[in-house]
Parts: C-alpha cells; sequence; structure tokens
C-alpha cells in the first residue's frame, strides 16, 4: 500500500483500472479472476449508489435542519442515521399508482431512464489511481451525452402521466437541462483544452501540478464557478428547481408517481448530485490529488499521507455542501429568468472564457508545465 | 363602460382554434383546492398560453361554514369566538372589531388600562401575522429557510399569549367592556425583552432574504396594481397602501391608543409585489414603535367595565363599525331588532375577500411562477374569505 500514498511526493501516480485488469486477466487467461474483477464493479457501483444515495438524502436533511435552527432526524437510530432507511422501507411498501389515463409503458420506463443514465456515468469517475472501472478516452464527452440522456426519462415521465402540471414540469426540465448542458459544456471544454486529453483519468493527472481551478490563470476559476451554477440547473436544484417547483407546479414532472417509482426519481437526484460534484472536482479541483502548497515539505508529506480515496470523496463531498447549501438559502427563479441568466449572462460568459483559455493554452501564456501523457 | 359579465362554464369552454395565426392551443389548470400555493381551500382556475397566465378566476367558497348565519342565533358576546375562525391569523383585532362596535351600539365606556392592552396584543398579533406571512411568502418562492426562521421567531409570541391568554391561535380575548384575563405581573419585562430581541431580527430577515436578488426579481415590477385599480376593488391593508394609497383606520380614525403614540403608515411606490412586501416589513417595525411606547406606561384599573353575565342589550338599529386587521379594514354590520339579545343580522366585511380579486386583475399577463408571488403578496387567508 505504500504506492497509493507514498508516491504522491514523487507526482506519478500511475492509473490502472477495474477494466484493464480484467483484459489483462483475460490476456492472461485467468477467466475466473477476470470475472471476480467484473462482478466486483458490479457490486461496488450497486454499493455506491445505495451508499450515495442513504448518506446524501440523511446529510440533506441534517444540513437542512441545522440551517433552519431545528434538529432534523432524531428518533430512527443514533441522530436518526436510520431514518433514510425506514423511508426507503416506507417507499418500497407503499402501493405503486399508476394513473389511469397514462401511457403506461413510459410511465414505467421513465424512472429506470433518469435513475441509469446517473448510474451509468459512475462507472467512469475515477475515484482513486487504482479505483475506476473503466476509463474512456472519450470520458468527458461520454458524461455530458450520458447526463444529457438523463433529461429523457425526466420528459418522459412528466408527458406520460397525463397530467398538466406535471407535463409543464417536464416542457420547463427538457428547455433548462438543454440550455444549461451547453454553459457546463462550455466550461468543462476549458480544462480539455488545458490538460489535451478527454480521459478523465488523464485530466486528473495533468493536475499533477496545480488543480485547473487556479492554474489556468483565471480562466480554470471562471469556467469552474460557470460549471457549479450549470450543473445545479442540470440536477434541478434550487434556486433551479423549477422543475418541480413545489409551491407552483405541485410536484412537477413526478406529480404522479409514487412507492418505489418516485423514489428511483428521488434517489436519481442524489446520485446526480454526486455525480456532478465529482466531475466538478475531478476536472477543476485536482479529483483524487492531494492538496500541496509549493513543492516538498512536510505539509505536502501530510497531506499525501491521506489516501486518494478520501481526497476524492473529501473534495465531493465539500462540493455537495455547496450545492445544498445553495438549496437551503436561495429562492426559486422564474423560467423566463432562468433563460435569461443562460443564454444572455453564462452563454456569451463561457464563450468569451473558452476563447481565453485557447489562446492562453495557444501562446503557452503560463508559467506552469503542462503535462501531456 | 359595459362590462360583459362570462359564466365559469363559458369562460372554461376552449376558444375556437386557429384565431390568430401565431396563437397557440390554450388551456386550463386549476391551481388549488388542493395546491401548495392554496394555504386554505382557494381554487383558481387559470387560463394559460404556455406558460403565460391569460386569465384568473378564483372560486372561493370551499371552507363556508355559514358564520353570519350561526351569528344571528347567538348573543354578540359570543359572536367574538367566531370570529377567532374568520381570519385567525388576526383573532384579537377581529374580536376588538365586534367588541368595539357592540360598545357603540350598547354605549359602554371602556379605560385606559383595557384599551392599552387591547392595543398591545393586537399590535403583537400584527407582528406575529406579518411574520408568519413573511415565512410563507419565502416558502413559496422555494426559499425553505425563512419558513422556519419565522416559525422560530413566531413562536416567541406565541408562548406570551399563551402566558396571557391560554390559546395560541384562537383567542377569544377581547370582548365587549374588556378583556378576558388581566396581563400577568412581569408582561410588561417579556414584552420588552422580546422587542429587543425582534429589533435585530428584522435586520436579519433583511439579510436572508429581503436583500437577496433573487427575491428581488421575483418580486420587483411583477404584479402591479395602480392606487385606481385597488381601490375600485376594495383593496384595503397592506395591498391598498402597498399601491401607495395612505389609507390606515389606526391613523385615519384612531381607536384604542392609537392616537396617543406616534408611528409612521408605510407606503408603495409602484404598486408591486416588492412594495407590498416591504410596506409589511415596515409595518412590523412600526408595530415594534408602537408597543415600546405602550408597554411601559399602562395605566392602573380593572380589565372588565362590566360584568361577564351582565346582558348587554342593543337598541333597535343598523351599526358599523370597521377595524385595522393585519390584513386590511374588517368592517362589522350589526342589525338589532331591539328586543332579542341576539343580532338580528351581522355581515363581515372581510380584507381578504376584496383583496383576493386584486389577482383576477393583475396576474393577467405574468407567468405561472408570477401567480406565486403575487398570490403570497396579497397575503390571503382563505377561511375569512369563505366565511
Amino acid at each position: 500500500m505504500t504506492y497509493l500514498t507514498l508516491a504522491a511526493t514523487q507526482g506519478a501516480f500511475k492509473t490502472v483500472t477495474v477494466s484493464e485488469r480484467t483484459a489483462q486477466a483475460f490476456a492472461d487467461g485467468s477467466w475466473i479472476l477476470a470475472l471476480v474483477y467484473i462482478l466486483a464493479a458490479v457490486g461496488a457501483l450497486g454499493a455506491l449508489v445505495t451508499v450515495v444515495g442513504l448518506v446524501l438524502i440523511y446529510a440533506e436533511r441534517k444540513i437542512a435542519a441545522h440551517f433552519q435552527c431545528r434538529l432534523g432526524p432524531m428518533r430512527v437510530g443514533w441522530h436518526g442515521i436510520l431514518q433514510t432507511v425506514a423511508d426507503a422501507i416506507k417507499l418500497l411498501l407503499k402501493e405503486d399508482v399508476i394513473p389511469e389515463r397514462a401511457d403506461k409503458a413510459m410511465h414505467l420506463l421513465a424512472p429506470f431512464l433518469s435513475m441509469m443514465a446517473t448510474v451509468m456515468i459512475l462507472g467512469v469517475l475515477p475515484y482513486s489511481p487504482i479505483l475506476q472501472i473503466v476509463d474512456l478516452n472519450i470520458g468527458v464527452l461520454y458524461v455530458t451525452a450520458i447526463s444529457g440522456f438523463g433529461v429523457m426519462g425526466i420528459l418522459l415521465g412528466g408527458w406520460s402521466s397525463n397530467n398538466k402540471w406535471s407535463m409543464v414540469g417536464a416542457m420547463r426540465a427538457g428547455a433548462q437541462i438543454i440550455s444549461y448542458e451547453i454553459s457546463a459544456t462550455l466550461a468543462l471544454l476549458v480544462v480539455v483544452l488545458f490538460s489535451g486529453s478527454m480521459s478523465l483519468a488523464e485530466i486528473v493527472q495533468s493536475q499533477d501540478a496545480g488543480w485547473w481551478v487556479w492554474r489556468a490563470h483565471g480562466v480554470g476559476l471562471v469556467a469552474f464557478i460557470i460549471f457549479v451554477i450549470a450543473v445545479t440547473a442540470e440536477i434541478n436544484r434550487t434556486p433551479f428547481d423549477i422543475p418541480e417547483g413545489e409551491s407552483e407546479l405541485a410536484a412537477g414532472f413526478h406529480t404522479e408517481y409514487s412507492g418505489l417509482r418516485f423514489s428511483f426519481f428521488f434517489l436519481a437526484e442524489f446520485i446526480n448530485m454526486f455525480v456532478v460534484s465529482a466531475m466538478a472536482i475531478t476536472l477543476f479541483l485536482g479529483g483524487w490529488m492531494p492538496f500541496h502548497i509549493g513543492t516538498g515539505g512536510a505539509f505536502n508529506g501530510a497531506m499525501d499521507l491521506i489516501p486518494p480515496v478520501l481526497w476524492f470523496f473529501g473534495k465531493t463531498s465539500a462540493v455537495v455542501f455547496l450545492i445544498m447549501w445553495f438549496r437551503w438559502t436561495f429562492p426559486r427563479l422564474r423560467v423566463d429568468q432562468l433563460m435569461y441568466l443562460e443564454w444572455k449572462v453564462l452563454l456569451p460568459i463561457g464563450f468569451v472564457n473558452l476563447f481565453a483559455a485557447a489562446v492562453v493554452v495557444l501562446y503557452n501564456l503560463y508559467p506552469f508545465p503542462i503535462i501531456v501523457p | 363602460m359595459t362590462v360583459r359579465i362570462r359564466t365559469l362554464d363559458e369562460l372554461l369552454t376552449p376558444p375556437a382554434a386557429g384565431s390568430s395565426e401565431l396563437s397557440t392551443q390554450e388551456y386550463f389548470v386549476n391551481m388549488g383546492p388542493q395546491h401548495p400555493i392554496a394555504h386554505g381551500s382557494l381554487r383558481l382556475v387559470i387560463r394559460l398560453d404556455g406558460e403565460t397566465v391569460k386569465e384568473v378566476i378564483p372560486v372561493p367558497g370551499f371552507v363556508h361554514r355559514g358564520i353570519e348565519k350561526m351569528c344571528e342565533k347567538i348573543t354578540p358576546r359570543q359572536v367574538i369566538h367566531l370570529t377567532d375562525r374568520l381570519d385567525y391569523f388576526s383573532a384579537i383585532m377581529n374580536n376588538w372589531g365586534v367588541a368595539k362596535l357592540v360598545e357603540k351600539a350598547a354605549g359602554i365606556e371602556t379605560n385606559g388600562r383595557i384599551e392599552t392592552i387591547r392595543t398591545i396584543m393586537a399590535e403583537l398579533q400584527r407582528i406575529q401575522s406579518h411574520m408568519l406571512w413573511w415565512g410563507v411568502l419565502g416558502m413559496d418562492l422555494g426559499a425553505f429557510t425563512a419558513f422556519l426562521y419565522a416559525f422560530r421567531d413566531r413562536e416567541i409570541i406565541s408562548e406570551l399569549f399563551e402566558e396571557t391568554i391560554g390559546a395560541r391561535l384562537t383567542m377569544n380575548y377581547v370582548r365587549p367592556g374588556g378583556v378576558m384575563f388581566d396581563i400577568f405581573p412581569d408582561f410588561p419585562a417579556k414584552v420588552r425583552k422580546l422587542l429587543g430581541y425582534l429589533g435585530p431580527i428584522m435586520d436579519e430577515y433583511d439579510t436572508l432574504l429581503s436583500g437577496n436578488v433573487i427575491l428581488q426579481e421575483r418580486l420587483r415590477n411583477i404584479g402591479v396594481l395602480d392606487p385606481k385599480r385597488a381601490v375600485a376593488l376594495g383593496c384595503t391593508g397592506p395591498v391598498l397602501r402597498g399601491s401607495g394609497v395612505p389609507m390606515d383606520l389606526r391613523k385615519t380614525a384612531p381607536y384604542g391608543r392609537y392616537g396617543d403614540v406616534e408611528f409612521n403608515v408605510a407606503i408603495g411606490t409602484m404598486g408591486d409585489c416588492w412594495d407590498r412586501y416591504y410596506v409589511r416589513m415596515e409595518e412590523i417595525r412600526q408595530s415594534l414603535r408602537i408597543i415600546e411606547q405602550l408597554v411601559d406606561g399602562i395605566p392602573e384599573g380593572p380589565v372588565n367595565v362590566i360584568k361577564a353575565s351582565a346582558r348587554i342589550t342593543i337598541p333597535e338599529g343598523t351599526y358599523y363599525d370597521q377595524i385595522e386587521t393585519a390584513r386590511g379594514i374588517l368592517g362589522i354590520m350589526l342589525v338589532s331588532d331591539g328586543k332579542s339579545p341576539n343580532p338580528y343580522r351581522i355581515h363581515f366585511r372581510s380584507p381578504n375577500f376584496n383583496n383576493m380579486w386584486a389577482v383576477t386583475a393583475i396576474a393577467p399577463g405574468w407567468r405561472i411562477a408570477d401567480i406565486i408571488s403575487i398570490q403570497s403578496s396579497l397575503d390571503l387567508v382563505i377561511p375569512e374569505i369563505d366565511r
């Protein structure tokens, strides 16, 4: 295990993904080992979805409670720690109501589409140098494409419910998510420009000498802020929770869902929050890289002692906390104000920022060397 | 000007397709009676073109309990407890309205102590009511935290009421010729402590919600109600004052101790949701000022000038009196036949009923989300509309 902890000081992590190990095992003719790797990956993904869901829902409730001068769940388990489990069981046992005039097939399919889109991204995230299921050479493109796919579930769910409020919510969601995808992609392209790669593992490696958020001369900071705003909108969180807009649309696109299917939408929202936070830190905050000041020294050495996987989850939690903080502080925007913010504010800034990033990269205007893998 | 009266059925008939080249299909939605925005049970039938509101038709009446009819079978003293159920956030002010009318009709003179206690209690309730409104407005606009902050601070006033009156919502406190219970000995000290707490809290509210750029975007220039329209619709209270009409019974026709204290009436300049919002915020501050001036010198004396069991006879005639509740002017008309102790007829002119119709005047042309802002800024209490 010395590799994991101490090699950080050398500035040379070697990435080994699970898919590479599996391929290696296949090449070595060890079918059983390959099968073990595949099963481990599938099991780990399932466990991650469950654990992240449970932890985030509990965290959201507790954080909200403490923002609002109250205690939150306290009864089920120590400090209400089993509350989410109890709620999950309640949702499982509830009747699954399908409205009579709903488009049944679509109505049943929608929550799974929504859920699938988020789970599929979990497979490409680099949790640590050795904890990544598959590292696609077009990882960034894959994430953008799949997260765009998630809107299908919301659109289908709202439309097939045959409820006017759901329909309005679904159409809002469609317009909103597609719009903000553009800004998120523009911000993401800045990092692709700097790191010279679209593979998520390589993007993390390229931040060896400093995280893109500050190493990229302000361009990275602007891109980071745009990215956080855009992804908050993309996952329908306050102040951009217009598709759900509790006070205006009852519950928006998932008004007609109950029981397990509702919990799928609900879980997808929380997993999505984890996914976008993980993407934000992978692109801008060095992924699993430890926090360093300068080179060498006791502080950096101490930082290196913390395993990368903890760095990853720690940083992700920080961004998740930020997004939750937004929710419990801000009121909700109106639809046209939301569109104004995207098309007239974020999009022009994003384009200018991308252009500036291109100039910086093209003329090599920054003092830090780029590691081109 | 001629008004073509259309029935609800007629309005709900879909318009002929292709009436204009660019027209899209209009549709109706029911906002309420079971809807998160309908605080109570108010049904709003909304004609929509995409997200744009074309027409709003309020359909009240879901919590009609026949309060006015019930009042005909009971004595004026018993009417008091029914007025708690009108606008339950201004219960003391409603009580006071009836008490004031009966005192005027039956010629009962009250003393300084009674009037001071009534004024302090009414102002405390006004603060409490506006705090609840503030929290609910925050929640309607998506800022859930505001709701709990408001409830946290509202609780202190509620406890004060509980200690004095024994009730937290349906007060049944002010009665003809006095108040139900005397204040407890350290009431002034507790109120002073409360004032010291609520002053800085108002700044916290401004920091949390009023100054927020999103809230400003959601309220400024939205749902403009011009003064002429507001007067024509019979709006009163903060809704009317938000439109810039300086009409406050506490100033124009002082009752209680309002004539003796110094306070300002907040009025808006534009009549948009923000003006209605800030008028209420300012009213809380002014109410604090009023209480501050009164709490230190509560005169001595009995808290009831007539016996609780004394029969109140109202001479034959029609009487009207009005009072400024947290939501506007509550007018009470009482007809007495001079023989029966029960009123022959009572009618309540409730502020919310008139304020509600403002939504029909100001909502068209705005978005669905603006209906929320407008509804919240009108601060409707539905049971008072339906009575």
